[in-house]
């Protein structure tokens, strides 16, 4: 029922889906989703979400970069490379709306311009590589503390972390922390910029982890990576950003 | 209640004391006799200009020449808001972000004053509102000033904490919230400390002047009270109003941070 209803979203929508592309074949997240499903249980404190999700970006340009064209589903990981300044944090700053840009972003078929940003943030919520904290303590900053801190263990950080003044923390712990400051707000899509990039092959695995489940529990993602065999073990699908817009490099 | 009338024979006297001290800077190489001196001349001629541009004013008693004079003051003080920032605004933004709460803050509470606490007759009697005008004014520039600067210096620097928030979904307005905070209350303190201050550590220049010229004590204290919370009123709207207005202006409808509206004062 669920997936034809997604289904339905889908043929009612005039613009172009990467993954209905009739050359494109069903994405792997997107299959793995669905072979899962009976397995899956929803992670401690946490909800199952359990509707067909869809952001599609059309004809997105900023004064430097695009236009950009992309659409992914919830369960979906797509990871994004190219070399530095070409413009990747631009696009996911522009697809959360936090760059003024022209061009469509659609969440389940509405406009975003439709909602309220900050509604629509809350969806879509854009994580930096070296995020801001305006608090002391690392719990200030969580809406949802307890969910915030079921989410810990997890990433190998320890429970002390979470009264701990922001000052005291390393990058990769800071880093981890918006991740989870992030996550507990229970986004529809998360946009990633370098997620691990202060982490070491540990704390990575963790968080590729961390990742996967949210995929399977429907959450889509975009990921800016580096790290070429990174893309590989997180993405459905690979794009490489260049000035113009997006190459498919999914073999 | 008779003021004592100063003769220039006493003035002359009392200007000793800073050729004096030029002498002396002179004489010490110091390097400060010129500015000094240069100084107080200045002083000397703004002064007796305004008193005597004041007798005209006061003997003419027409609210058109008061209100020029106000919004003559008014325009000066939105001016040197606007060029006291090292970073600003583009264009009339520059001057309406700090200007527009001063002059508003200004007018309205000495408005207030002349028809509530004072009550001239005529009203607008320019003997009591330009001075009135003028204190008002001299603080709410102060406090939008020092309030401006506090939300400029600090956007750049938080930059990343506004953008996370931002993020993570709140509006702009929350986003700015340590922000505004922090401007806000550097914008009032000034007058906070001279309330505190008033009557114990330094005696107010109103009640000074007031006790000299030859008042009762008790009447100029209740005049330096009444002054305190007028100055209190407008600084507290003129930093609040101004931080307001620049938050709205650094950022867009769609709660997005538009630090590219402020510029250097040297360029970019």
């Amino acid at each position: 029922m669920v997936n034809g209803l997604c289904g339905l979203i889908v043929a009612a929508s005039n613009y172009p889906l990467y993954v209905h592309e009739p050359e494109s074949p069903v994405p792997r997240g997107l299959r793995a989703r669905l072979s899962l499903r009976p397995s899956i249980r929803p992670l401690a404190n946490t909800t199952l979400t359990d509707t067909c999700s869809s952001l599609i970006v059309n004809g997105l340009h900023g004064r430097l970069a695009g236009p950009f064209d992309l659409g992914i589903e919830g369960g979906e990981c797509v990871a994004l490379s190219g070399p530095s300044g070409v413009g990747k944090s631009l696009l996911l700053r522009m697809i959360a709306d936090l760059e003024p840009a022209r061009g469509r972003v659609e969440l389940d078929g509405v406009d975003r311009d439709r909602m309220p940003a900050p509604a629509f943030r809350r969806q879509v919520t854009y994580v930096a590589a070296d995020a801001g904290w305006w608090a002391d303590i690392v719990a200030d900053h969580m809406a949802y503390p307890e969910r915030a801190r079921a989410l810990l263990p997890g990433l190998g950080l320890a429970d002390a972390l979470f009264e701990a003044p922001v000052a005291t923390l390393s990058t990769g712990q800071r880093q981890r922390l918006a991740l989870v400051r992030a996550i507990s707000q229970h986004p529809r899509f998360l946009l990633l910029d370098e997620p691990t990039s202060a982490l070491d092959p540990e704390a990575t695995a963790r968080v590729e982890a961390l990742l996967a489940r949210l995929r399977e529990q429907g959450t889509g993602l975009l990921v800016v990576t580096h790290d070429a065999a990174q893309a590989v073990r997180i993405a459905t699908r690979r794009l490489r950003v260049t000035p113009g817009g997006l190459e498919d490099e999914t073999p | 209640m008779s003021p004592i009338s100063l003769t220039p024979m006493e003035l002359a006297m009392a200007a000793v004391l800073v050729l004096a001290s030029a002498a002396l800077s002179l004489r010490l190489a110091l390097g400060i006799q010129r500015p000094l001196l240069v100084a107080a001349a200045r002083m000397v001629v703004q002064l007796v200009l305004v008193g005597l541009f004041l007798r005209q004013v006061f003997a003419l008693t027409s609210p058109w020449v008061t209100g020029a004079v106000v919004a003559l003051m008014i325009a000066a003080a939105c001016h040197e808001v606007g060029s006291r920032q090292e970073r600003r605004f583009q264009g009339a933004w520059r001057y309406g972000v700090g200007g527009v709460p001063v002059g508003v803050a200004t007018l309205g509470i000495a408005l207030l004053a002349l028809a509530t606490a004072l009550r001239p007759d005529p009203w607008y009697d320019p003997r009591h509102a330009i001075p009135l005008a003028g204190i008002v004014l001299g603080t709410a520039m102060n406090s939008a000033s020092l309030a401006l600067n506090g939300v400029f210096t600090s956007v750049s620097r938080e930059r990343a904490a506004i953008e996370a928030r931002l993020a993570l979904g709140a509006d702009r307005y929350t986003a700015f919230r340590n922000i505004i905070r922090g401007a806000v209350r550097a914008g009032v303190l000034p007058v906070m400390n001279q309330m505190a201050a008033a009557g114990v550590i330094t005696m107010p220049g109103i009640m000074t002047g007031q006790i000299l010229a030859g008042m009762d004590p008790i009447e100029s204290a209740k005049y330096q009270i009444l002054l305190m919370f007028l100055l209190a009123g407008g600084g507290f709207a003129a930093s609040a109003g101004s931080v307001y207005l620049a938050v709205w202006r650094l950022t867009d409808a769609r709660d997005r941070l538009r630090l590219e509206r402020l510029v250097s004062r040297h360029g970019g």
